[in-house]
């Protein structure tokens, strides 16, 4: 990586770019902080965060209340995903199949509408009304890819993994928007631990490791092709400019991408989520 | 007294704004331990590391010496897990650097490795503090890197804390112990009661006096 190309090029399309980054000589000094050793790992790292910070000030970053309906929607989404199965009875989900599970999540997600239009009301903000879902993923038409949705409890496991796992990586981009506000900040990373239990769960009900198992070449280890997308990014295996799998491992010198990319779960940006729903599950 | 690097300098400066401020000079953390530093991102970030270890060290200790009747679906499962808390203590140690605490020595004497039950009994509490650790101490965090990778780590303990619980009682991966039935928010802890526990299994005493902690 030319750090020296890749600002020579963003100056051919932005001229002002060394004006912007001298601006946030803070920013520098933050990479700086985080151990000498690391500072000059972490370049590709921290020099991303020098970008994103400096372009920063055309975007507005989303308000705490634009945080929350937004995780509002998606709550919307797996309340009505569950309710809607649950609803089916054992048309859909037998009588002796992990009633416990949808038990705790249909109660889960619930709540976590109710939490959420409650926190936005008492912050001063309007919740927003939930939005018009199509759970085969047909964006309205009801025959999307997933069009046994709700008749096919393999198909219905397939889609609750991934709205969990999703939602998972939906908070946990969140997070930073909400720094230093320890009531809502301490009560999404509440929710995203949540979710993430209830991923947890359904990978073990559908006989899969309970936490993503990448390869190098894909994030998505469901095997639905289909949801690539909403997987891709797990195989990342650089974390703060640290290559993990050059770390030591129980065994051995180094770590195996599986348990490199199984030992972090990666973020994904409210544009990237809604690139994902909106469209399918979200009719537009 | 025995100090890791950034808790020499950081008990200095405390005491000196200490004094400027109120007169009230902390407690210093006991001979046989050591303290977080002072109050910023790397004392949260070794306040990780501490419990990372500690969790690194019990699986190594469970993979050593398996409980007895273990199936080898629970091995696989435990190993991964045992890699997985390796590889987060391994991090913090490099992303760290000359700011990491020192090693810290686990005191697992009151753990009996072959016992099925008392093995998952533990891991159900190491992990399930370790989610009310990361979720208590987010907003602790000012960089929104370090909150980010906070946050990826969080998540898989959590997926681990589900594994655990439904090992011991099938369904019980978000149950009322840790789960609010009203609002299903996760519970959060803060460092104080966070150390409390982690300190039971710890020979090294883990401090944090400028978040309230000294321990005992």
């Amino acid at each position: 990586m030319n750090l020296l190309n890749i600002i020579e090029e963003i100056e051919n399309v932005d001229p002002e770019v060394y004006g912007r980054l001298s601006q946030r000589r803070d920013v520098i000094k933050n990479i700086t902080s985080f151990g000498s050793k690391v500072a000059i790992a972490a370049l590709p790292f921290a020099v991303g965060t020098m970008f994103k910070k400096a372009y920063a000030q055309s975007t507005t970053a989303p308000s705490v209340i634009d945080v929350l309906n937004y995780a509002l929607t998606l709550e919307y989404l797996e309340s009505a995903f569950y309710n809607a199965g649950k609803a089916k009875g054992t048309a859909l989900i037998p009588a002796d199949a992990a009633t416990k599970y949808f038990n705790q999540v249909t109660t889960d997600e619930n709540n976590h509408v109710t939490f959420l239009t409650a926190v936005i009301k008492q912050l001063g903000g309007t919740p927003v009304t939930s939005p018009k879902f199509d759970l085969t993923g047909g964006g309205g038409t009801g025959t999307g890819p997933f069009s046994n949705v709700l008749t096919n409890y393999d198909t219905f496991l397939a889609v609750a993994q991934v709205f969990e796992d999703t939602g998972v990586r939906a908070y946990k981009g969140q997070a930073g928007f909400l720094l230093n506000n320890q009531v809502v900040l301490t009560a999404a990373l509440s929710i995203h631990a949540v979710e993430a239990r209830h991923a947890s769960a359904i990978r073990q009900i559908r006989g899969q490791t309970p936490w993503i198992t990448s390869t190098a070449a894909l994030g998505n280890d469901t095997g639905v092709a289909l949801v690539n997308g909403n997987y891709d990014g797990e195989q990342n295996v650089m974390q703060g400019g640290v290559d993990v799998t050059t770390l030591k491992s129980a065994t051995g010198s180094t770590t195996s991408v599986a348990v490199a990319t199984a030992a972090f779960d990666e973020a994904l940006s409210s544009d990237q989520v809604l690139k994902l729903l909106l469209g399918t599950f979200i009719v537009k | 007294m025995r100090y890791a690097g950034v808790g020499v300098a950081s008990a200095g400066l405390l005491a000196t704004a200490a004094c400027k401020k109120d007169h009230n000079t902390p407690t210093p953390p006991p001979a046989n331990g050591i303290d977080l530093g002072a109050k910023n991102d790397f004392a949260i970030l070794n306040y990780a590391y501490a419990l990372e270890q500690l969790e690194a060290a019990f699986y190594l200790q469970v993979a050593a010496t398996p409980y007895s009747g273990i199936t080898s679906a629970e091995t696989a499962l435990l190993t991964d897990i045992r890699d997985h808390e390796v590889l987060h203590r391994e991090f913090f140690k490099a992303a760290l650097g000359a700011k990491a605490l020192q090693d810290l020595t686990p005191d697992f004497s009151s753990i009996d490795f072959s016992s099925r039950a008392k093995v998952l009994a533990a891991a159900k509490a190491f992990e399930d503090t370790g989610v009310t650790a990361y979720d208590g101490a987010g907003y602790l965090i000012a960089d929104p890197n370090y909150l980010l990778i906070a946050g990826k780590i969080v998540s898989v303990e959590a997926r681990h804390a589900a594994l655990i619980s439904n090992l011991i009682l099938p369904g019980s991966f978000a149950a009322s112990d840790v789960n609010d039935p009203t609002t299903s928010l996760n519970k959060s802890a803060t460092i104080p009661e966070v150390l409390k526990i982690a300190n039971m299994f710890l020979k090294t005493k883990v401090s944090a006096v400028n978040y309230g902690y000294t321990a005992s």
